[in-house]
């Protein structure tokens, strides 16, 4: 990410929808889905393949300019690793008409604020501020696309290395269990698949990446046709589209991007591994391969981390931390992204237990959703706090994870920008038998990687093979 | 931690129609931005108040774009009312609200809130106690009657507290993990002293944690918790008159009670400038807090502050952002703010440092800090944190819980709900003269607290090279290390 903020997810389940909320008149008290969401968009495409999406909401005098690059950590190639977040960086360091720092200097004398981030699918940018300044975002934004290679200097890739660097080492080195994903994702994924590292890189690939590697990364993937533009708020399609042309218009076309597909991902047997952190209390990640973002499972995956550790009414948080009292936190989740997804627990043990105790109270929690189900209530429990957030984040048209984010989230996932009631749909059509069937073929009945880790020098509380399962 | 700033709900002014003849995109003039519109005209949100016979106070603003409401209550019984022997007794009763009212049990509460898409949340800041819900509208008579459940009639079960009691001393544990949060303690600590309300940790300490029992949680509840003490904010799909109806049936039987006025500590003389060294082996990165006491939200030098801090750490744009990250890479923000609370609160300017160049760092850390009390800020850039202030305020009150923010301050601070009308012109009225001499009032690097958590053995010749002050080692706490 560009600047600290709040890290960011590309979850399945990040929403934003507003407007158009259609409450039906007479409303059963114990239904909360008896309404539509809509986000009402026009659309028009470029010549040279920009597509723009506007959604108009009138209730605050403010815009945003939200674009998706089509490119993520999935499209570096192995020695590069970090590499297409780094760009990410890069994009802020000036382009022909906008001298170094100038991109920051001259939004916020407008009022405006802006940031970006990347995961392994996309790359995404995005300016707020008061509707006045839409211009001066969209005579930004064309800039950089258009004209970015004719200022990026090996000097200005050596600063943001070692900014990317220091993020690395702010949000994952310096951070208790930071380093459990990347070693999860070597042991999940074969090296062969895209997912098989983190978006933050390596530091030895970081160091790796070259002015050379920047040109051939920005002919391939920043071009026009490889971006979406939304632009939401209290603007018309009437004002937006001819400013949109007139700095976009003249930006050539880009290559089509190919993509080989990826290789099949599978686990044979359990993969067990123990990393020694400097924490005080160790830690087991047990994960599942499982379904990409929007596949049939994927709701229900979804629903099922839900029923087994959001909140502490959810079955792992009761027994774990509530019951038994031998862990201080436990996380369930299914992780999706465009071509693949994973499921994940973890739990953190209390002082003097170790991880086989929580690994066997996993499984059977597992093992009970498996062959018993949830209750109904268990999943209205669940639906109802997932409308709940569909709702709360209609709320906002910018950053990440607002409106105009989430317009180009369905966009480039589904096809379809205003997906959110089809989205919410997806979560209320789940029932006890599906969350039992996903329990048993995802988890119980399949392979998986179990991480522990621990304090330096303390390997003896590592779960094992065979002493809890 | 960029500092919290008010901003402003603004009317959907209509722009003057844009050009609409799309010029050839070969014709764009590149070689300037574009001249833009005038900002869009402010009109500040309205609010309504009314009180309750029990002296609750209560503000609604009507917000109806999406189906929720947002509802706050601010009580008086922050971490300021902690017991000297005691710290972490407020944030540990506000937790405990949630562990067992009326006839819930624990689950039977988190159960309850998430079945009706609610989040429930009760914590302690430093000057009162929150609890807060958000819920779609049409839930919101149920999850009322559950934040009155947890408000109104906390039971403070013995196995629940003693459950509570087991997961902090774990989760304080679990602070030597977190160099921020030692951070954060230590300057604290510090800053203030171990005996001011503001120098204590807000969670306790593994000896106060260990102390407390259902007695003194119980007493600390039935002083503090009272509605005369109490101010509630419902922003959202509501009206006032629906609100009023729906709190007072449910906080309209809460009874008064004469609570504890909230402390007058006299903050401690600052100490000549040191540097505070808290050993982290192995460290990645030095986390540096730099600062002192700073001023109370009543200061009335406010609107020169917020000038001052986005100028100096309180943007991307900033001085210490700019030189620590976008000129010479040594970390991956830096920021600085002043907490404007009852009493005054820190200035703290703010990194996290790669370990190999803490002390070229500080250089730069220390160069900012004096510079902007040297030397006049130019106008170009004191016209861009102005406009960079209030041009942004619209975005503040996009949202329920954005608006609920900015209210909650004013009602926390006993600022005029009208408040926000006048903010822009005060901002705008600010001059480089202000600032400098705000600068020079409230910076005074001659007495800095420069706290850093980091591997010693890798930084502490650098940090004796400095001369920027002796050397004093201290643990995750402020006190001196052993």
């Amino acid at each position: 990410m560009k600047a600290a903020v709040t890290a960011w997810r590309s979850g399945a389940t990040a929403a934003g929808i507003a407007l158009a909320v259609l409450l039906l008149a007479a409303v059963p008290p114990t239904r909360l889905a008896a309404q539509a969401l809509r986000v009402p968009y026009q659309t028009f495409t470029l010549p040279n393949g920009l597509k723009v999406i506007v959604h108009e909401d009138h209730s605050v005098p403010i815009v945003t300019v939200n674009t998706w690059y089509h490119v993520g950590s999935s499209d570096e190639r192995p020695g590069r690793t970090g590499f297409a977040h780094l760009f990410e960086h890069l994009m802020f360091m000036g382009s022909e008409h906008v001298p170094t720092g100038q991109f920051d200097q001259l939004l916020e004398a407008a009022g405006g604020d802006n940031n970006g981030s990347t995961t392994e699918d996309r790359t995404n940018y995005w300016e707020n501020g008061p509707s006045s300044s839409l211009e001066l975002m969209l005579y930004l934004d064309s800039d950089r696309m258009g004209f970015l290679l004719p200022e990026i200097t090996p000097p200005k890739v050596d600063l943001q290395r070692g900014v990317v660097q220091n993020e690395r080492r702010q949000s994952y080195e310096n951070q208790p269990y930071g380093l459990a994903q990347e070693n999860i994702l070597q042991r999940l994924y074969p090296a062969d698949h895209t997912y098989h590292w983190p978006v933050i890189g390596s530091m030895v690939d970081l160091n790796a990446a070259s002015i050379e590697d920047v040109q051939q990364f920005s002919r391939t993937y920043y071009t026009p046709s490889n971006a979406t533009m939304v632009v939401a708020g209290d603007v018309t399609l009437r004002q937006v589209r001819p400013l949109v042309e007139r700095y976009f218009g003249g930006l050539a076309r880009g290559p089509a991007v190919t993509r080989t597909p990826p290789p099949a991902v599978g686990l044979p047997a359990d993969v067990y591994a123990t990393l020694e952190d400097r924490v005080q209390l160790p830690r087991v990640y047990d994960t599942w391969h499982t379904v990409k973002g929007f596949a049939p499972d994927d709701a229900g995956l979804e629903v099922l981390g839900d029923i087994l550790a959001e909140g502490k009414a959810s079955r792992l948080y009761k027994r774990l931390v509530y019951e038994l009292q031998i862990a201080t936190q436990v996380a369930a989740f299914q992780d999706a992204g465009r071509i693949d997804g994973k499921f994940e627990i973890f739990a953190t043990a209390r002082p003097g237990h170790d991880l086989n105790e929580l690994a066997r109270v996993i499984d059977e929690e597992v093992r009970s959703l498996a062959e018993s189900g949830p209750t109904p209530r268990e999943v209205e429990r669940v639906q109802n706090s997932i409308e709940a957030g569909f709702l709360g984040r209609m709320e906002r048209v910018g950053s990440f994870g607002g409106k105009a984010d989430q317009l180009n989230y369905y966009d480039y996932l589904v096809g379809t920008p205003d997906y959110f009631q089809r989205d919410l749909d997806r979560f209320r059509r789940v029932r006890p038998a599906d969350v039992q069937r996903l329990a048993r073929d995802y988890l119980l009945r399949a392979h998986r990687v179990v991480l522990s880790v621990v304090p330096a020098g303390h390997t003896e509380l590592a779960a094992t093979e065979g002493a809890s399962r | 931690m960029i500092a919290p700033r008010s901003r402003l709900l603004v009317t959907a002014a209509l722009l003057a129609a844009l050009p609409s003849a799309a010029l050839p995109a070969q014709e764009v003039d590149r070689s300037h931005p574009p001249t833009l519109p005038p900002p869009p005209t402010l009109r500040v949100p309205a609010v309504e108040t009314a009180t309750l016979p029990n002296g609750l106070e209560l503000a609604v603003i009507e917000m109806h774009k999406v189906p929720v409401v947002d509802v706050t209550l601010l009580v008086g019984a922050g971490t300021v009312s902690d017991p000297d022997d005691l710290p972490g007794l407020a944030t540990f009763t506000a937790n405990m609200l949630q562990q067992g009212a009326g006839s819930r049990g624990a689950l039977d509460i988190a159960d309850e809130a998430a079945y009706l898409g609610a989040s429930l949340n009760t914590g302690a800041g430093f000057d009162a106690a929150t609890a807060s819900l958000h819920v779609p509208k049409r839930r919101l008579g149920p999850a009322l009657d559950l934040l009155a459940d947890v408000v109104l009639r906390p039971t403070f079960p013995d196995t629940e507290i003693a459950r509570q009691r087991d997961l902090r001393r774990a989760q304080i544990l679990q602070q030597r993990d977190q160099p921020v949060a030692m951070a954060n303690v230590a300057f604290a600590a510090i800053v203030f002293g171990a005996t001011h309300p503001y120098g204590r940790p807000a969670s306790g300490t593994e000896t106060s944690t260990a102390a407390l029992n259902r007695d003194r949680v119980l007493q600390f509840y039935q002083a503090y918790y009272r509605p005369n003490t109490t101010r509630m904010l419902v922003v959202g799909d509501v009206t006032l008159n629906e609100a009023k109806r729906l709190v007072a049936a449910r906080f309209g039987g809460w009874a008064r009670g004469e609570a504890p006025p909230p402390p007058t500590a006299s903050a401690p003389a600052a100490a000549a400038r040191s540097i505070y060294l808290v050993d982290k082996p192995g460290a990645a990165q030095s986390v540096v807090r730099i600062g002192q006491i700073g001023v109370s939200r009543a200061t009335p030098d406010f609107f020169a502050l917020e000038v001052l801090n986005t100028i100096l750490g309180g943007s991307f744009t900033s001085r210490l952002n700019q030189n620590l990250r976008e000129t010479h890479g040594y970390t991956y923000g830096a920021n600085s703010q002043f907490a404007m609370r009852r009493l005054a609160g820190p200035f703290v300017a703010s990194a996290s440092i790669v370990t190999a160049k803490t002390d070229s760092a500080l250089i730069e850390f220390m160069r900012e800090l004096r510079r902007i009390r040297d030397e006049a800020v130019p106008q170009a850039e004191l016209a861009k944190a102005k406009a960079y202030i209030s041009l942004g305020l619209p975005a503040e009150f996009e949202t329920t819980q954005g608006a609920a923010r900015q209210f909650s301050n004013l009602l926390l601070y006993d600022l005029p709900l009208d408040y926000y009308g006048t903010y822009i012109p005060r901002i705008n009225a600010v001059t480089a003269a202000d600032v400098q001499r705000v600068a020079r009032q409230y910076l005074d690097p001659d007495h800095f607290a420069i706290v850093v958590v980091g591997d010693r053995s890798k930084i502490e010749a650098g940090l004796q090279a400095l001369h920027e002050g002796p050397i004093a080692y201290r643990d995750m706490w402020g006190q001196i290390a052993p």
